[in-house]
């Protein structure tokens, strides 16, 4: 069973990269950009049928482990 | 007398470091900030090491992408000596003038420590000045100097002495435990096709006054004096 | 709107400080108002409990160009150079975030001294964590020490040594603290003091976000159970927005555009303002419109109290705005004209064309409170510690235990993560007793160290105190620098609590003392109180950041033996001084008697002394004598090398064990060559010094000459094992 699982800065941390990475493109020509945040993107396989099973693992390895609870967040999706 | 450009980012750190080195050796040097669209004539371009653009999204990415880049892009198309030092190499590779990849080191933590690095080949315009198989104890500082590159290139690289320094002990052996960053083959700097351009990790201006270290980092900068 | 008792309380004001609050302003607060006072009233801000007794320390002399009381401390080290420096503490955000807390740490620090003109060229630090066995621990060392190494490298200022401590007293408050020096021109220092009126009040580097709002607040409160609940309030370093900061500040400071400056630390906006304001007896109105925000929709109260990193404050001379922005829009960074200095000695605040805040200065600075805390001071016992109960150890087994606890083991793991090296200037990395920096371009150095000893200063605490600046002064004079002034930052627990409050008074007491025998001036420093949870309180931690100056390049001595054959001669008298050494603490877990006694005026004979051995080439390796004793020392002296040792057995003290751990201050380890003992009759008789020989250089043999041999190898790899168990990663 696979789940991407998506861990972005909470909304008001300062994300340097994002920031910089944004004036970058600006820097290169593309146009309209607003804004753009850096995050980190995991593929999960587990050994698991039940999608409600896996899901709770999974959310526990993000607060356990993937996630810095204090300055990110997380998402899950089973794919 | 020789004419050096050095190229400064922002976040670039070892800029002043290599002008005292050039210096030192009476090259006439000139900073050149990232912004510039026009590269003075020069004999030797150094891109530093340091941290341009706090190294966000991958080291050397941004700077990569920089206007005066397009301009040592040419130059070094054209031949000119161009030196890539840590962040420097990073750069390179990143604008495509060297091929390969420099990855997290594998022990995953910054590394600052003195090492020692077998020159290979001393067939260059860079390396002229030292013998083949001497070791030079040189400083690394770097969070990304892991080498890495395709089998093919990897060949083509040993095939042609395209390797002019590889991570060694002491005594000149190169082995896994002489490795700092698990770079592929050992390998602590290459050339490109033409020999012109180079890209290494440590950092030889750091070995260049007897008060703080050594001086077998000056070598490299007397290879390239007429 | 009014504030009501709950938001009085929530921001940590109590009801006779709301009632001074009332009679400054002539009316309630409102939310904004009370704010501005939490922030600017509570511990870490106005040093409320501690100024009284801060005061008595010794701030003057011939070469102190500046004391405590402007962002960094700056003394004179000749050739118009001066050197500007401070250490500082950010001990709470670091248990909550490590990583992030120790790097806007360091950020913090750096600001204090560019701020002042200076550029940083060394970092340092001085972290404390609790007992390696407490789950805890190693993810706030691996977090703080990348967090320390992340943010300095960015930069690319060297971070050229510090010290890292293990105690169980710091289970759940662990201390980090920064330290960092500048170089600057005397004649260009620049102060926080605003002067003149309508001047444009300019903030300069990153926008303003939500970042640590009430952090302020949080390092004058203890940690609870609920303290998890704090977690949002940390802010994110961005070491790469401080690069540019740096560059462009010291660009604008070549001319003379400036007229004050101040870095925006805790409390951001609020403390920089009222402090430029108050210094200079000015008012200052503020348009918080202008105010470059990250993010949509913020209210006056989060920019003010905002603590998002990597801004300052100016205050710019007339028209030279035009220039000045030129130089921050080359660098990228924000520069916007927020408001003027006005003749009010009040603080305005304007937002959507309505007043929002209106407050006298001085309520705020000079007139906050200060608090004359109740404390008392202990009786601190004196007897000797009676070990001829212990079970027997062989001394081999005692040194190769010490070598190999968290607090001794060798500490490359952690400073090979920073870059020593950057700026090309280091002469001597950490490792030794102190590191040395050249002054760029010419031909003398800075020495640097910084010093801690919590476990003397929990046991008798005017002893401790008088102990770190001897022991900073030492480590100082054994690189051949001769010690000019110090910055402390004093990490204690609740000042509200008599016996807390009365360790601190003792501290200061000793410290006091042995900074006025030595002519050793306190020039900054930072306090840092509430360090305990669930009531319980760390064990008084001052700690010490002191600056010497070597004028000759040729004459600075490291801890590295150098030739077989040459002897090692101890300077100082060793009496066997046992209780609160490590031998006791390593071997037996045993942390009683007193602390060893300070002689101030044996500290000075034997230094100077020292140092003149240095100074005409005589020392070839000098190391002082510390945590562990003389067979520490020598063992340390011996790995740094690779030579061994062949150490003799006193002849006149019995108990070997008191003569080889015991930890009398005052003592130094030199080596020199044989034929150079006599030269030296003459300069200890008339300094009055007492030495005798100890050693001999040899090969690669550690041995007391009829008692143990060991191979200096093996001393090297019990004195590295500890790291590599504790981490087992690779």
């Amino acid at each position: 069973m696979k789940f991407a699982v998506t861990i972005t800065l909470k909304k008001d941390v300062l994300d340097p990269q994002g920031k910089v990475v944004g004036q970058t493109l600006k820097n290169i020509g593309i146009e309209n950009l607003k804004s753009i945040r850096q995050g980190k993107f995991f593929e999960i396989d587990l050994d698991e049928s039940d999608s409600n099973k896996g899901e709770i693992k999974v959310k526990e390895m993000c607060e356990k482990l993937l996630a810095n609870q204090i300055i990110e967040d997380f998402q899950i999706k089973k794919i | 007398m020789m004419k050096s450009s050095v190229i400064v980012f922002p976040g670039s750190n070892c800029d002043r470091d290599i002008a005292v080195a050039l210096k030192k050796l009476q090259f006439k040097n000139s900073m050149v900030w990232h912004k510039e669209t026009e590269l003075p004539r020069s004999d030797l371009i150094v891109i530093p090491g340091g941290f341009s653009y706090g190294d966000y999204l991958r080291s050397g990415a941004i700077a990569a992408k920089s206007n005066i880049l397009s301009e040592v892009i040419s130059a070094g198309k054209k031949g000119s000596l161009i030196l890539g030092i840590c962040n420097g190499f990073q750069i390179l590779i990143e604008c495509g003038l060297l091929k390969g990849a420099l990855l997290r080191n594998s022990g995953l933590k910054f590394i600052s420590k003195d090492i020692q690095v077998k020159i290979l080949s001393n067939k260059s315009k860079f390396f002229k000045k030292y013998k083949s198989g001497e070791v030079l104890k040189l400083n690394i500082a770097h969070n990304e100097g892991n080498y890495f590159t395709s089998k093919e290139h990897l060949d083509e690289l040993e095939n042609n002495e395209l390797i002019p320094i590889k991570y060694c002990d002491k005594n000149g052996n190169i082995d896994l435990k002489s490795n700092p960053n698990g770079s592929i083959n050992n390998i602590a700097g290459i050339f490109n096709k033409k020999k012109n351009i180079l890209g290494m990790m440590p950092h030889p201006e750091r070995m260049s006054d007897k008060i703080l270290s050594n001086e077998d980092g000056l070598g490299l900068f007397l290879s390239l004096m007429n | 709107m009014k504030v009501n008792k709950d938001q009085i309380e929530a921001h940590g004001l109590t009801p006779d400080e709301y009632k001074k609050i009332k009679e400054y302003l002539g009316r309630d607060s409102n939310l904004l108002e009370l704010g501005i006072f939490s922030a600017m009233w509570n511990e870490h801000c106005s040093y409320k409990s501690s100024k009284i007794h801060l005061k008595k320390l010794p701030t003057k002399n011939n070469i102190v160009i500046q004391g405590p009381g402007e962002n960094a401390g700056v003394i004179d080290i000749g050739d118009d150079d001066a050197i500007v420096f401070k250490i500082e503490s950010h001990n709470h955000p670091s248990f909550i975030e490590p990583y992030q807390g120790a790097a806007t740490g360091v950020g913090g620090i750096l600001r204090d001294v560019f701020t002042m003109g200076a550029r940083p060229i060394a970092l340092m630090n001085s972290i404390h964590f609790g007992s390696p066995k407490n789950h805890k621990t190693k993810n706030l060392l691996n977090g703080v020490v990348s967090g320390i190494g992340g943010y300095g490298n960015s930069v690319g200022i060297p971070t050229v040594g510090g010290e890292t401590k293990f105690n169980d007293t710091y289970n759940e408050n662990i201390l980090v603290n920064a330290m960092a020096v500048g170089l600057a021109n005397k004649n260009k220092i620049f102060y926080s003091k605003a002067k003149g009126l309508n001047k444009a009040v300019v903030y300069v580097g990153s926008k303003t976000g939500r970042d640590g709002i009430h952090g302020a607040t949080m390092a004058s409160a203890e940690f609870d159970d609920n303290s998890e609940e704090k977690k949002p309030t940390v802010q994110v370093g961005d070491p790469f927005t401080e690069k540019l900061l740096l560059e462009a500040c010291l660009e604008l400071m070549k001319d003379n555009s400036i007229i004050s400056i101040q870095d925006m630390g805790a409390a951001g906006l609020t403390s920089s303002s009222i402090e430029m304001a108050s210094k200079g007896k000015l008012g200052i109105e503020l348009d918080l419109n202008k105010v470059p925000c990250r993010e949509n929709n913020m209210t006056p109260y989060e920019m003010m109290l905002s603590e998002s990193q990597e801004r300052m404050l100016l205050i710019l001379d007339d028209n030279k705005e035009k220039e000045a922005k030129k130089i921050f829009d080359k660098w990228d960074l924000d520069f916007v004209i927020i408001g003027k200095t006005t003749d009010t000695n009040r603080l305005i605040l304007n937002f959507d064309n309505k007043k929002v805040a209106d407050i006298p200065i001085a309520a705020l600075a000079d007139k906050a409170p200060l608090y004359e805390r109740k404390f008392t001071l202990n009786k601190y016992k004196k007897e000797k510690v009676e070990i001829n109960n212990l079970k027997k150890i062989k001394i081999e087994d005692a040194l190769l235990k010490i070598l190999s606890s968290p607090n001794h083991s060798n500490k490359n793991w952690i400073t090979d993560q920073y870059d020593q090296s950057v700026m090309c200037d280091t002469i001597q990395k950490s490792g030794g007793d102190s590191a040395v920096v050249r002054i760029h371009n010419k031909e003398k150095a800075i020495a640097v160290s910084v010093d801690s000893s919590a476990l003397y200063c929990k046991a008798d605490p005017k002893t401790g105190g008088k102990q770190i600046v001897a022991e900073n002064w030492r480590n100082l004079i054994s690189v051949g620098a001769k010690p000019l002034a110090i910055t402390n930052c004093l990490n204690f627990g609740s000042p509200e609590k008599a016996d807390v409050m009365g360790e601190f008074v003792d501290c200061i007491n000793g410290i006091k003392e042995a900074c006025e025998f030595l002519n050793f001036p306190v020039v900054s420093g930072n306090v840092s109180f509430y360090n305990e949870t669930n009531s319980k309180s760390i064990h008084p931690t001052p700690v010490i950041g002191g600056i010497g100056i070597i004028n000759d390049l040729k004459k600075i001595t490291n801890i590295k033996t150098k030739e077989n054959g040459n002897l090692i001669l101890v300077v100082g008298k060793t009496i066997g001084h046992l209780g609160q050494s490590a031998f006791l603490y390593e071997n037996f877990a045993m942390n009683n008697g007193p602390p060893p006694e300070i002689n101030l005026l044996n500290e000075k004979n034997n230094g100077l002394a020292v140092l003149e051995l240095i100074k005409k080439g005589i020392a070839l390796s000098v190391h002082d004598i510390s945590s562990g004793g003389m067979l520490v020392s020598l063992a340390e002296m011996s790995m740094s090398s690779g030579l061994g040792l062949k150490i003799y057995k006193p002849k006149k003290l019995k108990n070997f064990y008191e003569y080889f751990f015991g930890e009398d201050q005052g003592r130094y380890l030199i080596e020199l060559s044989k034929n150079n003992l006599k030269n030296i009759e003459t300069l200890f008789k008339k300094n009055n010094v007492f030495h005798e020989i100890v050693a001999e250089v040899q090969n690669d043999t550690f041995e007391i000459e009829g008692l143990f041999s060991l191979k200096t190898k093996d001393l090297q790899i019990c004195n590295n094992k500890w790291y590599k168990d504790f981490n087992a990663i690779n």
